[in-house]
């Protein structure tokens, strides 16, 4: 596959919201506004694509009985770096995700992609792969986030929409999350399915 | 194999331990500058009258109050020797974890000044909101506390209009607040030589707070 083939592939066909549906519980509980949708999608994307790159390189040396503990081990360390560094530099973010950065630990997408790809393929593939899929990832919080922002409190990242009032509340709670999340799916597969 | 898993714990913890110290200072000093915000942001102005401007405010190490098994942090703002406000740290539980506020009262118990947000961890978009929403915030601005009750009202009489749809949030909120106010009062009475023997009680448990600080 070519490389730009391997970064397409993640946001398109791939996707891993939309058609893959993995890693559904930041993704369902962190898109209560576009901004907080692409913070999280970028929190994943850096460590998806650090862990891919080292798991890619570890992986020819890891014996396989304890394949998944050295996993899990590096995209720990990852993800605690990544809450360091929110912490000290992005703490507003830091405290609207909160809880979710260190869950990214156990995210599907994240162990995922270092099981069926990064330990079979190279370094540079598997960084490649982990942009493609971040930014799939990235780009389908952020569009999910949109929605339920618009709906929700009637707003487009963070900035209001002038004279309008509360907005549709469902859609920043819970069930619009699930609600808006079935229909850009169906939207987005019915896309797929013509081309 | 158990080698291999050592080897990478060993060395994942090494890399940890080499960015918790590069990331330390800049999380403190981040911390710290909150901490300097909001006390600024809930206390008066300045000796001379100037804004207390974002970051400015002077912190010295806080005093602290046991009252109910909490411990409440202050700030005194002194004005020609006498205490004019305090910020207090406030803590409850909030819908999704602990709420904490920097509380601003003026030393004559008329006012709230200004709360300020320190930690939460509300809904995004929900209970959030207590962070952002120009509604709910402005109410604590200049709060008179002889014509307001310190309770969440539907519909709004003379107490705190909640934030729409995060209830139990703007309930934690106020109620931090009533803490801290109780918290105040704790203060004072330790700090006044009253004849009432509650306040007497409250006085002595105060100096017995300050002899155990003291030593």
């Amino acid at each position: 596959m070519s490389k730009f083939g391997l970064i397409t592939k993640g946001l398109v066909k791939d996707n891993p919201t939309f058609v893959l549906l993995l890693g559904m519980c930041p993704t369902l509980a962190t898109t209560t506004s576009a901004m907080n949708g692409l913070s999280m999608g970028l929190a994943t994307l850096f460590v998806l694509v650090l862990s891919n790159m080292a798991i890619s390189a570890l992986a020819p040396a890891v014996p396989d009985k304890v394949h998944i503990p050295v996993y899990i081990v590096v995209i720990a360390t990852f993800v605690t770096v990544l809450q360091f560094l929110m912490q000290a530099f992005v703490p507003d973010i830091y405290a609207t995700l909160g809880l979710f950065i260190p869950l990214i630990v156990v995210n599907c997408i994240v162990l995922g992609r270092a099981e069926a790809f990064a330990n079979k393929n190279s370094v540079v593939d598997s960084a490649l792969d982990g942009i493609g899929v971040g930014l799939g990832f990235t780009c389908s919080l952020t569009v999910l986030g949109a929605v339920r922002e618009i709906l929700g409190s009637l707003s487009v990242f963070g900035w209001k929409i002038p004279g309008t009032g509360d907005g549709m509340l469902a859609f920043v709670m819970a069930p619009g999350a699930f609600i808006a999340l079935g229909y850009l799916m169906v939207l987005f597969n019915k896309f797929l399915a013509k081309k | 194999m158990v080698l291999c898993l050592f080897g990478t714990c060993l060395f994942c913890s090494a890399v940890l331990g080499g960015v918790y110290a590069l990331t330390k200072e800049p999380i403190e000093q981040t911390n710290a500058k909150i901490l300097q915000t909001a006390v600024g942001q809930v206390l008066l102005r300045n000796a001379d009258g100037t804004d207390i401007k974002e970051g400015t405010a002077i912190l010295e190490a806080p005093d602290v109050l046991e009252m109910d098994g909490k411990s409440y942090e202050y700030y005194t703002q002194v004005e020609n020797d006498k205490p004019v406000a305090y910020a207090i740290k406030s803590t409850v539980v909030g819908f999704g974890g602990p709420l904490t506020l920097m509380v601003g009262i003026s030393a004559d118990r008329k006012l709230v000044l200004n709360t300020s947000v320190l930690a939460h961890s509300e809904t995004p978009g929900l209970g959030a909101k207590c962070t952002s929403d120009e509604k709910f915030m402005s109410q604590w601005k200049g709060l008179q506390l002889e014509s307001t009750k310190l309770e969440v009202q539907k519909p709004v009489k003379d107490g705190i209009d909640a934030i729409t749809a995060s209830t139990i949030t703007s309930k934690a909120y106020t109620s931090a607040v009533a803490n801290a106010l109780a918290a105040f009062d704790k203060i004072v009475a330790g700090q006044t030589v009253s004849e009432n023997a509650e306040e007497a009680v409250l006085e002595e448990t105060n100096n017995v707070e300050q002899e155990v600080e003291n030593e």
